[in-house]
Protein backbone atom coordinates (compact mmCIF):
# COMPACT_ATOMS: atom_id res chain seq x y z
CA UNK A 1 0.00 0.00 0.00
CA UNK A 2 3.11 2.47 0.69
CA UNK A 3 4.62 1.13 -2.28
CA UNK A 4 1.23 2.32 -4.04
CA UNK A 5 1.45 5.47 -2.54
CA UNK A 6 4.49 6.42 -3.59
CA UNK A 7 4.32 5.51 -6.89
CA UNK A 8 1.05 7.88 -7.15
CA UNK A 9 2.81 10.50 -5.79
CA UNK A 10 5.79 10.22 -8.07
CA UNK A 11 3.50 10.74 -10.71
CA UNK A 12 1.56 13.55 -9.49
CA UNK A 13 5.21 14.84 -8.91
CA UNK A 14 5.73 14.26 -12.75
CA UNK A 15 2.67 15.63 -13.71
CA UNK A 16 3.10 18.98 -11.48
CA UNK A 17 6.30 19.18 -12.78
CA UNK A 18 4.96 18.51 -16.88
CA UNK A 19 2.47 21.27 -16.34
CA UNK A 20 5.05 23.52 -15.04
CA UNK A 21 7.47 23.20 -17.52
CA UNK A 22 4.49 23.61 -20.07
CA UNK A 23 3.07 26.85 -19.20
CA UNK A 24 7.09 28.13 -19.28
CA UNK A 25 6.73 27.47 -22.82
CA UNK A 26 3.21 29.08 -23.04
CA UNK A 27 4.67 31.90 -21.19
CA UNK A 28 7.92 32.19 -22.89
CA UNK A 29 6.08 31.88 -26.79
CA UNK A 30 6.15 35.66 -26.81
CA UNK A 31 9.70 35.93 -26.47
CA UNK A 32 9.63 34.35 -29.91
CA UNK A 33 7.68 37.39 -31.86
CA UNK A 34 9.86 38.91 -34.03
CA UNK A 35 10.79 42.50 -33.82
CA UNK A 36 8.33 44.09 -36.00
CA UNK A 37 5.34 42.35 -34.44
CA UNK A 38 3.82 45.24 -32.93
CA UNK A 39 3.47 45.83 -36.65
CA UNK A 40 2.34 43.33 -37.79
CA UNK A 41 -0.55 42.69 -35.21
CA UNK A 42 -1.57 46.42 -35.12
CA UNK A 43 -0.81 47.54 -38.70
CA UNK A 44 1.95 49.97 -40.83
CA UNK A 45 -0.66 52.77 -39.42
CA UNK A 46 -0.26 52.03 -36.03
CA UNK A 47 1.20 55.28 -33.82
CA UNK A 48 3.89 55.65 -31.90
CA UNK A 49 1.50 55.77 -28.72
CA UNK A 50 -0.40 52.41 -29.51
CA UNK A 51 2.91 51.05 -30.12
CA UNK A 52 4.24 51.90 -26.68
CA UNK A 53 1.16 50.97 -24.98
CA UNK A 54 1.09 47.43 -26.85
CA UNK A 55 4.19 46.43 -25.65
CA UNK A 56 3.69 47.71 -22.09
CA UNK A 57 0.64 45.50 -22.23
CA UNK A 58 2.68 42.44 -23.38
CA UNK A 59 5.29 43.85 -20.67
CA UNK A 60 8.36 43.06 -23.29
CA UNK A 61 9.98 46.02 -21.16
CA UNK A 62 10.25 43.94 -18.35
CA UNK A 63 12.42 41.25 -17.25
CA UNK A 64 11.37 37.65 -18.33
CA UNK A 65 11.32 35.90 -14.80
CA UNK A 66 9.16 38.78 -13.55
CA UNK A 67 6.84 38.80 -15.87
CA UNK A 68 6.37 34.93 -16.01
CA UNK A 69 5.68 34.82 -12.03
CA UNK A 70 3.06 37.57 -13.13
CA UNK A 71 1.52 35.70 -14.99
CA UNK A 72 1.18 32.48 -13.23
CA UNK A 73 -0.13 34.53 -10.58
CA UNK A 74 -2.48 35.48 -12.81
CA UNK A 75 -3.63 32.26 -14.46
CA UNK A 76 -3.90 30.59 -10.85
CA UNK A 77 -6.04 33.27 -9.15
CA UNK A 78 -8.16 34.04 -12.11
CA UNK A 79 -6.89 37.25 -13.32
CA UNK A 80 -5.52 36.62 -16.84
CA UNK A 81 -5.48 40.52 -17.95
CA UNK A 82 -6.78 41.85 -21.08
CA UNK A 83 -7.64 40.81 -24.72
CA UNK A 84 -6.12 43.11 -26.93
CA UNK A 85 -8.59 42.85 -29.31
CA UNK A 86 -11.25 43.94 -27.36
CA UNK A 87 -9.98 45.50 -24.30
CA UNK A 88 -11.94 42.85 -22.27
CA UNK A 89 -10.89 40.76 -19.25
CA UNK A 90 -9.89 37.02 -20.60
CA UNK A 91 -11.46 35.95 -17.07
CA UNK A 92 -14.41 36.86 -17.94
CA UNK A 93 -14.44 36.00 -21.58
CA UNK A 94 -13.21 32.48 -20.67
CA UNK A 95 -15.66 31.78 -17.84
CA UNK A 96 -18.98 30.72 -19.63
CA UNK A 97 -17.18 29.44 -22.72
CA UNK A 98 -15.23 26.78 -20.20
CA UNK A 99 -18.36 25.53 -18.77
CA UNK A 100 -20.01 25.64 -21.88
CA UNK A 101 -16.54 23.41 -23.79
CA UNK A 102 -17.27 21.47 -20.44
CA UNK A 103 -20.56 20.66 -21.17
CA UNK A 104 -20.13 19.80 -25.04
CA UNK A 105 -17.26 17.15 -23.90
CA UNK A 106 -19.26 15.71 -21.52
CA UNK A 107 -22.24 15.53 -23.24
CA UNK A 108 -19.91 13.40 -25.62
CA UNK A 109 -18.57 11.10 -23.67
CA UNK A 110 -21.66 9.58 -21.75
CA UNK A 111 -22.84 8.61 -24.65
CA UNK A 112 -19.40 7.42 -26.63
CA UNK A 113 -18.20 5.88 -23.10
CA UNK A 114 -20.66 2.98 -22.78
CA UNK A 115 -21.68 2.59 -26.90
CA UNK A 116 -17.82 2.28 -27.41
CA UNK A 117 -17.16 -0.49 -24.60
CA UNK A 118 -20.68 -2.21 -25.81
CA UNK A 119 -19.03 -2.62 -29.09
CA UNK A 120 -15.56 -3.77 -28.63
CA UNK A 121 -16.70 -6.31 -26.07
CA UNK A 122 -19.34 -7.71 -28.59
CA UNK A 123 -16.83 -6.96 -31.69
CA UNK A 124 -14.30 -9.22 -29.24
CA UNK A 125 -16.74 -11.30 -28.57
CA UNK A 126 -17.83 -12.01 -31.86
CA UNK A 127 -13.99 -12.27 -33.45
CA UNK A 128 -14.22 -12.15 -37.42
CA UNK A 129 -17.33 -12.84 -37.33
CA UNK A 130 -19.85 -10.63 -39.86
CA UNK A 131 -20.69 -7.66 -37.03
CA UNK A 132 -16.85 -7.55 -36.11
CA UNK A 133 -16.19 -6.87 -39.86
CA UNK A 134 -18.14 -4.45 -40.46
CA UNK A 135 -17.93 -2.58 -37.22
CA UNK A 136 -13.79 -2.31 -38.10
CA UNK A 137 -14.33 -1.27 -41.70
CA UNK A 138 -16.78 1.47 -39.93
CA UNK A 139 -14.84 2.10 -37.69
CA UNK A 140 -11.62 2.78 -40.09
CA UNK A 141 -13.41 4.35 -42.21
CA UNK A 142 -14.72 6.86 -38.89
CA UNK A 143 -11.04 7.61 -37.97
CA UNK A 144 -10.12 8.52 -41.90
CA UNK A 145 -12.69 11.00 -41.95
CA UNK A 146 -11.75 14.94 -40.91
CA UNK A 147 -14.07 16.10 -38.53
CA UNK A 148 -15.43 18.73 -40.11
CA UNK A 149 -16.51 16.10 -42.94
CA UNK A 150 -18.66 14.11 -40.10
CA UNK A 151 -20.19 17.21 -38.71
CA UNK A 152 -21.55 18.68 -41.69
CA UNK A 153 -22.82 15.12 -43.14
CA UNK A 154 -24.85 15.54 -40.37
CA UNK A 155 -26.32 18.92 -40.71
CA UNK A 156 -26.90 17.89 -44.13
CA UNK A 157 -28.84 15.09 -43.42
CA UNK A 158 -30.30 16.25 -39.81
CA UNK A 159 -30.49 19.93 -40.04
CA UNK A 160 -31.19 20.88 -43.73
CA UNK A 161 -32.91 17.53 -45.26
CA UNK A 162 -34.79 16.32 -42.00
CA UNK A 163 -34.72 19.37 -40.27
CA UNK A 164 -34.71 17.79 -37.39
CA UNK A 165 -32.32 19.42 -35.27
CA UNK A 166 -31.15 22.96 -35.39
CA UNK A 167 -27.72 23.24 -37.66
CA UNK A 168 -26.45 25.97 -35.52
CA UNK A 169 -25.96 25.30 -31.76
CA UNK A 170 -26.00 29.22 -30.32
CA UNK A 171 -26.59 27.93 -26.28
CA UNK A 172 -26.83 30.52 -23.77
CA UNK A 173 -27.04 29.87 -19.73
CA UNK A 174 -30.44 30.59 -19.20
CA UNK A 175 -31.83 28.07 -21.85
CA UNK A 176 -33.11 25.15 -19.87
CA UNK A 177 -31.52 21.51 -19.64
CA UNK A 178 -33.51 20.06 -21.92
CA UNK A 179 -33.12 22.78 -24.96
CA UNK A 180 -29.53 22.94 -24.03
CA UNK A 181 -29.15 18.75 -24.83
CA UNK A 182 -31.81 19.59 -27.84
CA UNK A 183 -29.63 22.22 -29.40
CA UNK A 184 -26.13 20.15 -28.64
CA UNK A 185 -26.99 16.97 -30.07
CA UNK A 186 -25.42 17.55 -32.92
CA UNK A 187 -22.37 18.32 -32.16
CA UNK A 188 -21.98 15.99 -29.57
CA UNK A 189 -22.84 12.95 -32.16
CA UNK A 190 -20.05 14.27 -33.99
CA UNK A 191 -17.63 14.14 -31.55
CA UNK A 192 -19.23 10.70 -30.33
CA UNK A 193 -18.29 9.51 -33.88
CA UNK A 194 -15.03 10.35 -34.22
CA UNK A 195 -14.13 9.01 -30.22
CA UNK A 196 -16.32 5.94 -30.41
CA UNK A 197 -13.87 4.48 -33.43
CA UNK A 198 -10.49 4.71 -31.10
CA UNK A 199 -12.12 3.58 -28.40
CA UNK A 200 -13.91 0.64 -29.41
CA UNK A 201 -10.74 -0.49 -31.30
CA UNK A 202 -8.27 -0.57 -28.08
CA UNK A 203 -11.15 -2.51 -26.26
CA UNK A 204 -11.31 -5.04 -28.39
CA UNK A 205 -7.58 -5.47 -28.71
CA UNK A 206 -7.34 -5.45 -25.07
CA UNK A 207 -9.75 -7.83 -24.48
CA UNK A 208 -8.80 -9.80 -27.63
CA UNK A 209 -4.98 -9.58 -26.02
CA UNK A 210 -6.58 -11.18 -22.57
CA UNK A 211 -8.76 -13.80 -24.53
CA UNK A 212 -5.62 -15.41 -25.88
CA UNK A 213 -3.85 -16.14 -22.35
CA UNK A 214 -3.41 -18.95 -20.96
CA UNK A 215 -5.85 -18.76 -17.73
CA UNK A 216 -8.77 -18.16 -20.04
CA UNK A 217 -7.85 -21.26 -22.31
CA UNK A 218 -7.93 -23.39 -19.10
CA UNK A 219 -10.97 -21.66 -17.93
CA UNK A 220 -13.30 -22.81 -21.24
CA UNK A 221 -11.54 -26.15 -20.85
CA UNK A 222 -12.70 -26.42 -17.65
CA UNK A 223 -16.81 -25.85 -19.63
CA UNK A 224 -17.36 -22.40 -17.68
CA UNK A 225 -20.02 -20.71 -19.65
CA UNK A 226 -18.43 -18.22 -21.95
CA UNK A 227 -20.48 -15.11 -20.74
CA UNK A 228 -18.80 -16.49 -17.34
CA UNK A 229 -15.45 -16.07 -18.75
CA UNK A 230 -15.98 -12.61 -20.41
CA UNK A 231 -17.37 -10.69 -17.01
CA UNK A 232 -15.18 -13.31 -14.16
CA UNK A 233 -12.57 -13.86 -15.62
CA UNK A 234 -11.54 -11.61 -18.28
CA UNK A 235 -12.94 -8.45 -17.30
CA UNK A 236 -11.47 -7.69 -14.03
CA UNK A 237 -8.03 -8.10 -15.55
CA UNK A 238 -8.77 -5.43 -18.64
CA UNK A 239 -10.40 -2.88 -16.62
CA UNK A 240 -7.17 -0.90 -16.25
CA UNK A 241 -6.18 -1.01 -20.02
CA UNK A 242 -10.01 0.09 -20.78
CA UNK A 243 -10.04 2.84 -17.96
CA UNK A 244 -6.76 4.01 -19.29
CA UNK A 245 -8.26 4.48 -23.12
CA UNK A 246 -11.10 6.23 -22.09
CA UNK A 247 -8.88 9.09 -19.70
CA UNK A 248 -6.81 9.52 -22.90
CA UNK A 249 -10.07 9.90 -25.52
CA UNK A 250 -11.29 12.39 -22.85
CA UNK A 251 -7.76 14.13 -23.72
CA UNK A 252 -8.36 13.62 -27.11
CA UNK A 253 -11.82 14.67 -27.19
CA UNK A 254 -10.99 18.11 -25.53
CA UNK A 255 -8.80 18.97 -28.51
CA UNK A 256 -11.38 17.66 -30.63
CA UNK A 257 -14.11 20.18 -29.61
CA UNK A 258 -11.77 23.09 -31.09
CA UNK A 259 -13.00 21.86 -35.12
CA UNK A 260 -16.79 21.10 -33.80
CA UNK A 261 -17.46 23.95 -31.90
CA UNK A 262 -16.58 26.21 -35.12
CA UNK A 263 -18.40 24.17 -37.40
CA UNK A 264 -21.48 24.77 -35.26
CA UNK A 265 -19.97 27.95 -34.07
CA UNK A 266 -21.00 26.73 -30.55
CA UNK A 267 -19.86 29.54 -28.37
CA UNK A 268 -16.73 27.55 -26.66
CA UNK A 269 -13.22 27.91 -25.41
CA UNK A 270 -12.47 26.44 -29.17
CA UNK A 271 -14.20 28.67 -30.70
CA UNK A 272 -12.20 31.59 -28.82
CA UNK A 273 -9.37 29.88 -28.99
CA UNK A 274 -9.30 30.40 -33.37
CA UNK A 275 -10.84 34.12 -33.30
CA UNK A 276 -7.94 35.16 -31.36
CA UNK A 277 -5.59 32.74 -33.10
CA UNK A 278 -7.17 35.06 -36.11
CA UNK A 279 -6.24 38.11 -34.71
CA UNK A 280 -3.13 37.19 -32.87
CA UNK A 281 -4.45 37.98 -29.57
CA UNK A 282 -1.56 36.29 -27.85
CA UNK A 283 -2.76 36.95 -24.24
CA UNK A 284 -5.99 35.16 -25.25
CA UNK A 285 -4.60 32.44 -26.92
CA UNK A 286 -1.89 31.86 -24.22
CA UNK A 287 -4.56 31.81 -21.64
CA UNK A 288 -7.00 29.14 -23.67
CA UNK A 289 -3.70 27.27 -24.64
CA UNK A 290 -2.79 27.14 -20.87
CA UNK A 291 -6.59 25.84 -20.15
CA UNK A 292 -6.37 22.96 -22.82
CA UNK A 293 -2.58 22.26 -22.03
CA UNK A 294 -3.76 21.92 -18.17
CA UNK A 295 -7.10 19.50 -18.99
CA UNK A 296 -5.09 17.34 -21.12
CA UNK A 297 -2.23 16.98 -19.00
CA UNK A 298 -4.31 16.09 -15.78
CA UNK A 299 -6.56 13.28 -17.95
CA UNK A 300 -3.35 11.97 -19.17
CA UNK A 301 -2.35 11.78 -15.34
CA UNK A 302 -5.05 10.16 -14.55
CA UNK A 303 -5.10 7.67 -17.22
CA UNK A 304 -1.62 6.69 -15.79
CA UNK A 305 -2.48 6.63 -12.73
CA UNK A 306 -5.32 4.38 -12.84
CA UNK A 307 -3.38 2.04 -15.27
CA UNK A 308 -0.97 1.77 -12.08
CA UNK A 309 -3.58 1.26 -9.19
CA UNK A 310 -5.40 -1.69 -11.60
CA UNK A 311 -2.45 -3.09 -12.45
CA UNK A 312 0.08 -3.87 -9.66
CA UNK A 313 2.49 -5.33 -12.09
CA UNK A 314 3.24 -1.81 -12.99
CA UNK A 315 4.27 -1.59 -9.28
CA UNK A 316 8.09 -2.98 -9.42
CA UNK A 317 8.71 -1.61 -12.78
CA UNK A 318 11.41 -4.31 -13.87
CA UNK B 1 7.67 -6.73 -64.20
CA UNK B 2 5.55 -9.47 -64.19
CA UNK B 3 6.87 -10.97 -60.82
CA UNK B 4 5.51 -7.35 -59.55
CA UNK B 5 2.37 -7.85 -61.46
CA UNK B 6 1.76 -11.04 -59.58
CA UNK B 7 2.30 -9.82 -56.31
CA UNK B 8 0.13 -7.38 -56.77
CA UNK B 9 -2.60 -9.97 -57.44
CA UNK B 10 -1.76 -12.01 -54.21
CA UNK B 11 -3.00 -8.59 -52.50
CA UNK B 12 -6.02 -8.41 -50.77
CA UNK B 13 -8.70 -6.89 -51.63
CA UNK B 14 -8.87 -3.73 -49.77
CA UNK B 15 -5.44 -3.10 -49.99
CA UNK B 16 -5.33 -3.40 -53.60
CA UNK B 17 -7.92 -0.99 -53.76
CA UNK B 18 -6.30 1.70 -51.19
CA UNK B 19 -3.20 1.27 -54.00
CA UNK B 20 -5.16 2.14 -56.84
CA UNK B 21 -6.96 5.22 -55.38
CA UNK B 22 -3.37 6.45 -53.76
CA UNK B 23 -1.83 5.59 -57.35
CA UNK B 24 -5.13 7.99 -58.66
CA UNK B 25 -4.30 10.74 -56.21
CA UNK B 26 -1.01 10.66 -56.86
CA UNK B 27 -1.60 10.86 -60.69
CA UNK B 28 -4.06 13.73 -60.16
CA UNK B 29 -1.55 15.86 -58.39
CA UNK B 30 1.07 15.78 -60.16
CA UNK B 31 -0.62 16.02 -63.90
CA UNK B 32 -2.87 19.28 -62.58
CA UNK B 33 -2.59 21.68 -65.04
CA UNK B 34 -3.19 18.79 -67.79
CA UNK B 35 -6.26 17.79 -66.20
CA UNK B 36 -7.63 21.22 -64.82
CA UNK B 37 -10.10 22.50 -67.40
CA UNK B 38 -8.92 25.85 -65.69
CA UNK B 39 -6.58 27.91 -63.59
CA UNK B 40 -6.75 27.56 -59.58
CA UNK B 41 -7.36 31.41 -59.02
CA UNK B 42 -8.37 32.59 -62.34
CA UNK B 43 -12.14 34.29 -61.49
CA UNK B 44 -14.56 32.84 -64.43
CA UNK B 45 -17.94 33.76 -63.26
CA UNK B 46 -20.39 34.22 -60.71
CA UNK B 47 -20.11 32.90 -57.27
CA UNK B 48 -22.18 29.51 -56.39
CA UNK B 49 -23.09 29.07 -59.91
CA UNK B 50 -24.39 25.53 -60.30
CA UNK B 51 -22.92 21.99 -62.20
CA UNK B 52 -23.03 23.04 -65.72
CA UNK B 53 -21.04 21.93 -68.92
CA UNK B 54 -18.79 24.63 -68.36
CA UNK B 55 -18.30 24.29 -65.24
CA UNK B 56 -18.52 20.71 -64.39
CA UNK B 57 -18.64 21.23 -60.26
CA UNK B 58 -20.13 24.54 -60.24
CA UNK B 59 -17.84 27.90 -59.28
CA UNK B 60 -17.00 29.17 -55.59
CA UNK B 61 -17.62 31.72 -53.56
CA UNK B 62 -15.78 34.04 -55.63
CA UNK B 63 -16.84 32.42 -58.76
CA UNK B 64 -13.93 29.94 -59.54
CA UNK B 65 -13.91 26.49 -61.22
CA UNK B 66 -15.01 24.40 -58.38
CA UNK B 67 -13.03 21.18 -60.68
CA UNK B 68 -10.48 23.46 -61.28
CA UNK B 69 -9.73 24.05 -57.45
CA UNK B 70 -10.14 20.37 -56.41
CA UNK B 71 -7.88 19.03 -58.83
CA UNK B 72 -5.12 22.14 -57.89
CA UNK B 73 -6.07 21.05 -54.47
CA UNK B 74 -4.69 17.33 -54.68
CA UNK B 75 -1.14 19.03 -55.29
CA UNK B 76 -1.24 21.56 -52.92
CA UNK B 77 -2.58 19.64 -49.95
CA UNK B 78 -0.66 16.34 -51.00
CA UNK B 79 2.62 18.25 -50.89
CA UNK B 80 2.74 20.11 -48.17
CA UNK B 81 1.58 16.78 -46.04
CA UNK B 82 4.26 14.47 -47.77
CA UNK B 83 6.88 17.30 -47.01
CA UNK B 84 6.40 17.71 -43.58
CA UNK B 85 6.04 13.97 -42.57
CA UNK B 86 9.25 13.57 -44.73
CA UNK B 87 10.85 16.06 -42.77
CA UNK B 88 9.49 14.86 -39.82
CA UNK B 89 10.95 11.07 -40.64
CA UNK B 90 14.24 12.24 -41.74
CA UNK B 91 14.59 14.61 -37.71
CA UNK B 92 12.76 12.08 -35.83
CA UNK B 93 14.59 8.55 -37.52
CA UNK B 94 17.26 10.00 -37.43
CA UNK B 95 17.41 11.36 -33.65
CA UNK B 96 15.39 8.09 -32.18
CA UNK B 97 18.48 6.09 -34.35
CA UNK B 98 20.83 7.74 -31.89
CA UNK B 99 19.30 7.70 -29.35
CA UNK B 100 18.94 3.83 -29.82
CA UNK B 101 22.57 3.58 -30.29
CA UNK B 102 24.20 6.03 -28.13
CA UNK B 103 21.95 5.72 -25.09
CA UNK B 104 23.16 7.48 -22.12
CA UNK B 105 22.72 11.01 -21.31
CA UNK B 106 21.73 11.64 -25.13
CA UNK B 107 19.27 9.32 -24.99
CA UNK B 108 17.25 11.13 -21.68
CA UNK B 109 18.26 14.60 -22.73
CA UNK B 110 16.27 14.02 -26.17
CA UNK B 111 13.69 11.20 -24.61
CA UNK B 112 12.66 14.00 -21.92
CA UNK B 113 12.22 16.93 -24.36
CA UNK B 114 9.95 14.84 -26.30
CA UNK B 115 7.68 13.78 -23.46
CA UNK B 116 7.29 17.67 -22.75
CA UNK B 117 6.55 18.19 -26.24
CA UNK B 118 3.75 15.58 -26.38
CA UNK B 119 2.08 16.74 -23.03
CA UNK B 120 0.79 19.41 -25.09
CA UNK B 121 -2.13 18.52 -27.70
CA UNK B 122 -0.34 19.27 -30.72
CA UNK B 123 -3.83 21.59 -32.16
CA UNK B 124 -2.97 23.50 -29.51
CA UNK B 125 0.76 23.74 -29.67
CA UNK B 126 0.37 24.89 -33.54
CA UNK B 127 -1.94 27.46 -33.17
CA UNK B 128 0.08 29.16 -30.38
CA UNK B 129 3.00 29.42 -32.49
CA UNK B 130 0.87 30.33 -35.35
CA UNK B 131 -0.39 33.22 -33.80
CA UNK B 132 3.24 34.12 -33.33
CA UNK B 133 4.44 33.19 -36.39
CA UNK B 134 1.92 34.04 -38.67
CA UNK B 135 0.33 31.65 -41.20
CA UNK B 136 3.26 31.19 -43.90
CA UNK B 137 3.60 27.53 -46.00
CA UNK B 138 7.51 26.80 -44.69
CA UNK B 139 6.14 27.84 -41.28
CA UNK B 140 3.16 25.12 -41.55
CA UNK B 141 5.40 22.85 -42.67
CA UNK B 142 8.06 23.39 -39.96
CA UNK B 143 5.63 23.68 -37.02
CA UNK B 144 4.13 19.88 -38.13
CA UNK B 145 6.97 18.28 -38.88
CA UNK B 146 8.27 19.22 -35.60
CA UNK B 147 5.40 18.33 -33.61
CA UNK B 148 4.85 15.11 -35.52
CA UNK B 149 9.02 14.09 -35.17
CA UNK B 150 8.21 13.44 -31.03
CA UNK B 151 5.91 10.50 -32.18
CA UNK B 152 8.37 9.21 -35.00
CA UNK B 153 11.15 9.59 -32.37
CA UNK B 154 9.23 7.21 -30.31
CA UNK B 155 8.54 4.66 -32.80
CA UNK B 156 11.87 4.61 -34.38
CA UNK B 157 13.51 4.15 -30.81
CA UNK B 158 11.62 1.73 -29.56
CA UNK B 159 12.34 -0.26 -33.11
CA UNK B 160 15.76 0.23 -32.95
CA UNK B 161 16.32 -0.89 -29.66
CA UNK B 162 15.28 -4.07 -29.99
CA UNK B 163 18.14 -4.43 -33.34
CA UNK B 164 20.90 -2.88 -31.34
CA UNK B 165 21.03 -5.38 -28.71
CA UNK B 166 21.11 -7.83 -31.29
CA UNK B 167 24.79 -10.05 -32.48
CA UNK B 168 25.16 -8.87 -35.36
CA UNK B 169 25.05 -5.21 -34.76
CA UNK B 170 27.66 -6.01 -31.71
CA UNK B 171 29.79 -7.50 -34.04
CA UNK B 172 29.46 -4.94 -36.88
CA UNK B 173 30.58 -2.50 -33.96
CA UNK B 174 32.96 -4.22 -32.50
CA UNK B 175 34.75 -4.44 -36.13
CA UNK B 176 34.83 -0.96 -36.13
CA UNK B 177 32.26 0.26 -38.16
CA UNK B 178 30.94 3.48 -38.28
CA UNK B 179 28.04 5.22 -36.95
CA UNK B 180 26.55 5.95 -40.09
CA UNK B 181 27.73 2.66 -41.35
CA UNK B 182 25.60 0.77 -38.63
CA UNK B 183 22.68 2.68 -38.91
CA UNK B 184 22.51 2.42 -42.75
CA UNK B 185 23.36 -1.31 -43.18
CA UNK B 186 22.50 -2.77 -40.11
CA UNK B 187 19.64 -1.23 -38.20
CA UNK B 188 17.66 0.76 -41.21
CA UNK B 189 16.97 -2.42 -43.02
CA UNK B 190 15.60 -4.21 -40.07
CA UNK B 191 13.54 -1.73 -38.80
CA UNK B 192 12.14 -0.31 -42.41
CA UNK B 193 8.41 -2.77 -42.56
CA UNK B 194 7.30 -1.13 -38.97
CA UNK B 195 8.76 2.92 -40.33
CA UNK B 196 6.91 2.37 -43.26
CA UNK B 197 3.69 1.55 -41.60
CA UNK B 198 4.26 4.30 -39.83
CA UNK B 199 4.62 7.04 -42.33
CA UNK B 200 1.24 5.90 -43.78
CA UNK B 201 -0.17 6.70 -40.25
CA UNK B 202 1.85 9.46 -39.92
CA UNK B 203 0.73 10.90 -43.36
CA UNK B 204 -2.92 10.48 -42.90
CA UNK B 205 -2.44 12.16 -39.71
CA UNK B 206 -0.45 15.67 -40.44
CA UNK B 207 -2.84 15.52 -44.12
CA UNK B 208 -5.94 15.43 -41.35
CA UNK B 209 -4.31 18.01 -39.46
CA UNK B 210 -3.37 20.58 -42.04
CA UNK B 211 -7.01 19.93 -43.58
CA UNK B 212 -8.21 20.84 -40.12
CA UNK B 213 -6.15 23.90 -39.65
CA UNK B 214 -6.94 25.26 -43.25
CA UNK B 215 -10.49 24.50 -42.44
CA UNK B 216 -9.96 26.82 -39.35
CA UNK B 217 -8.55 29.43 -41.65
CA UNK B 218 -5.15 28.99 -40.15
CA UNK B 219 -3.44 26.73 -42.91
CA UNK B 220 -2.53 27.28 -46.46
CA UNK B 221 -3.82 30.51 -47.24
CA UNK B 222 -5.82 31.83 -50.07
CA UNK B 223 -5.63 31.84 -53.40
CA UNK B 224 -3.77 28.93 -52.91
CA UNK B 225 -6.33 26.10 -53.63
CA UNK B 226 -6.61 23.72 -50.57
CA UNK B 227 -9.39 21.30 -49.60
CA UNK B 228 -9.84 22.42 -46.25
CA UNK B 229 -10.45 25.86 -46.95
CA UNK B 230 -12.38 24.94 -49.73
CA UNK B 231 -14.69 23.28 -47.42
CA UNK B 232 -15.14 26.86 -45.38
CA UNK B 233 -15.48 29.03 -48.01
CA UNK B 234 -18.15 27.16 -49.56
CA UNK B 235 -20.18 25.93 -46.30
CA UNK B 236 -22.71 28.38 -46.60
CA UNK B 237 -24.12 25.81 -49.67
CA UNK B 238 -24.98 23.41 -47.42
CA UNK B 239 -27.96 25.03 -45.65
CA UNK B 240 -29.45 25.33 -49.14
CA UNK B 241 -28.78 20.89 -49.38
CA UNK B 242 -25.86 21.52 -51.96
CA UNK B 243 -23.55 18.59 -51.52
CA UNK B 244 -20.71 20.49 -53.28
CA UNK B 245 -18.54 21.54 -50.07
CA UNK B 246 -18.49 18.05 -49.04
CA UNK B 247 -16.51 16.59 -52.02
CA UNK B 248 -13.32 18.54 -50.96
CA UNK B 249 -13.81 16.99 -47.45
CA UNK B 250 -15.12 13.37 -49.65
CA UNK B 251 -11.23 14.05 -50.92
CA UNK B 252 -9.27 14.10 -48.28
CA UNK B 253 -11.81 11.17 -46.71
CA UNK B 254 -11.30 8.74 -49.38
CA UNK B 255 -7.35 9.35 -49.44
CA UNK B 256 -6.96 8.90 -45.89
CA UNK B 257 -8.98 5.49 -46.04
CA UNK B 258 -7.33 4.31 -49.10
CA UNK B 259 -3.90 4.94 -47.00
CA UNK B 260 -5.57 3.60 -43.93
CA UNK B 261 -6.18 0.23 -46.24
CA UNK B 262 -2.45 0.14 -47.28
CA UNK B 263 -0.94 0.69 -44.08
CA UNK B 264 -2.86 -2.19 -42.67
CA UNK B 265 -2.30 -4.80 -44.94
CA UNK B 266 1.14 -3.35 -44.36
CA UNK B 267 1.11 -4.02 -40.61
CA UNK B 268 -0.34 -7.47 -41.15
CA UNK B 269 2.49 -8.43 -43.17
CA UNK B 270 5.09 -7.40 -41.42
CA UNK B 271 3.69 -9.20 -38.29
CA UNK B 272 3.90 -12.15 -39.87
CA UNK B 273 -0.05 -12.88 -39.39
CA UNK B 274 -1.99 -14.61 -41.91
CA UNK B 275 -4.83 -12.30 -43.70
CA UNK B 276 -8.12 -14.11 -42.98
CA UNK B 277 -9.30 -13.27 -46.35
Amino acid sequence: MFNLLRVVAQRLALGLFTLFIVSLIIASIVELLPGDITQAILGQSATPETVAVFRAELGIDRPVHERYIEWLKGMVTGDMGRSLANRREIAELVGVRLSNTLFLGGFAAAIAVPLSLILGLLAALYRNSIFDRGVNLFTLTSISFPEFFVAYILILFFAVKAGWFPGISNVSTDLPLGDKLFRTLLPAATLTLVVVAHMMRMTRAAIINLLSSDYIEMAYLKGIRPMRVIFHHALPNAWGPIVNVIALNLAYLVVGVVIVEVVFVYPGLGQLLVDSVSKRDVPVVQACSMIFAGVYILLNLLADIVAIVTNPRLLHPR
Amino acid sequence: MQSMLKGFWAVPLTAKLGLVVVMAYLVVAVFAPVIAPYSETEILGASYELWSDKYPLGTDSLGRDMLSRLIFGARNTIGIALAAVTLAFLVGGATGMLAAILGGWYDTIISRIVDILMAIPSLVFALLILTILGTSIPILILVIAVLDCTRVYRITRAAAMNVVVLEYVEVARLRGEGLWWVIRKEILPNIMAPLLAEFGLRFCFVFLFIAALSFLGLGIQPPTADWGSMVRDNATLINYGDITPLLPAAAIAILTVAVNFVVDWLLHRSSGLRDPI
